[in-house]
């Protein structure tokens, strides 16, 4: 990292300003007013449409690892969606999920 | 009496956060010890996660740091993993609308995946309430969450780089985000909205500065939106 302390600063400070008024926007500024049909149906999908691809690379190609395909970390992912998406139990799908990893990763070293 | 029922409305949102914080330990450490590892100092560390208070979007802009990207690049790329914050924003509108400003925007800043989810699943299993009364669950969920991100954070940053690699904690990130979008995937077009996203977030990987996730994030959400619209 070779930023200037000014500019780290720089970056938190417009960084939390920032993520506030994203926070802050509709329910600081529309108030009680009403938003149109079509912006609400892509608003929506806002988080299965960012935080799948936010995580894909992460499972493909994951750091740790040099960004080599590992088992141990696509099955954990692979535990985690399918505990997540039959239970709904947000929770249980992380615990699930992370054994899988050590569990895994125990057996394959 | 509206005291108490309030009162009551508070406990089941910090009963209801509990769970959470078993996500949320790790993860904010894991944020210290990154930081901590990317070399920002202790009071850099500390501003960054109390103001920024998000913990995807602090990642996201770590990483970009690592690899010392422009700024605004930096700053542009958080924010868009937070724009999903503007929907959950517009969700609680009109639950905690009729708050005073101030209300509203400490309840802005405590805008989370864990505190919207359970406001959302609370206000269906609990329709008749009063306003009074949801702000008070609201605040109750986050009251323990918000200051244990920032105090495990600290506790990161302090551990620096003495948790072993074997912990994986590298893989903390992708499981809780995969753990709370997987009963997200409710119908076709949520899966579709996911599918389209995991496959051009691949896809257009070679893309500089993250802009690739933007951009598929984006088609992603044209995707759901257009899938429901053709279901309905």
């Amino acid at each position: 990292m070779t930023y200037s302390d000014t500019t780290i600063w720089w970056i938190i400070v417009a960084l939390g300003v920032g993520t506030f008024l994203i926070r802050f926007s509709f329910l600081g500024i529309i108030g009680s007013r009403q938003m149109p049909e079509w912006v609400l149906r892509h608003l929506r999908y806002t988080s299965v449409a960012i935080l799948p691809g936010l995580v894909a690379p992460l499972v493909v190609f994951p750091a740790a690892t040099g960004g080599e395909l590992d088992p141990a970390r696509l099955l954990a992912a692979a535990v985690t969606v399918g505990v997540g998406y039959w239970s709904k139990a947000v929770v249980r799908a992380m615990l699930c999920g992370a054994a899988t990893l050590a569990a895994t990763q125990y057996l394959l070293s | 009496m509206l005291l108490t029922t309030s009162k009551t409305a508070l406990w089941r949102g910090v009963r209801g956060s509990l769970p959470f914080t078993v996500v949320l330990i790790p993860f904010a450490m894991l944020f210290g010890v990154a930081a901590t590892e990317a070399g920002l100092p202790l009071v850099q560390i500390m501003s960054f996660t109390s103001i920024v208070i998000a913990g995807a979007a602090q990642f996201t802009a770590l990483q970009f740091m690592i690899e010392n990207a422009p700024a605004v690049v930096v700053v542009a790329s958080a924010l868009a993993v937070n724009l999903r914050m503007a929907m959950y924003s517009a969700a609680l509108t009109p639950m905690l609308g009729d708050q005073p400003l101030w209300k509203r925007a400490l309840a802005s800043y405590l805008i989370f995946d864990h505190t919207y989810t359970l406001m959302s699943l609370d206000a269906e299993e609990n329709p008749h309430q009063t306003t009074a009364q949801r702000t008070a669950f609201f605040f109750g969920c986050s009251i323990i969450i918000a200051p244990l991100w920032v105090a495990c954070t600290w506790v990161g940053a302090a551990l620096g780089g003495q948790i072993p690699p074997e912990f994986s904690l590298d893989f903390a990130l992708p499981i809780a985000f995969l753990a709370m979008v997987a009963p997200a995937l409710r119908t076709v077009a949520h899966i579709a909205a996911a599918g389209t996203s995991v496959v051009l977030a691949l896809a257009l990987g070679f893309i500089p500065l993250n802009l690739g996730l933007m951009v598929a994030a984006v088609i992603s959400m044209m995707v759901g939106a257009e899938v429901e619209r053709r279901m309905a």
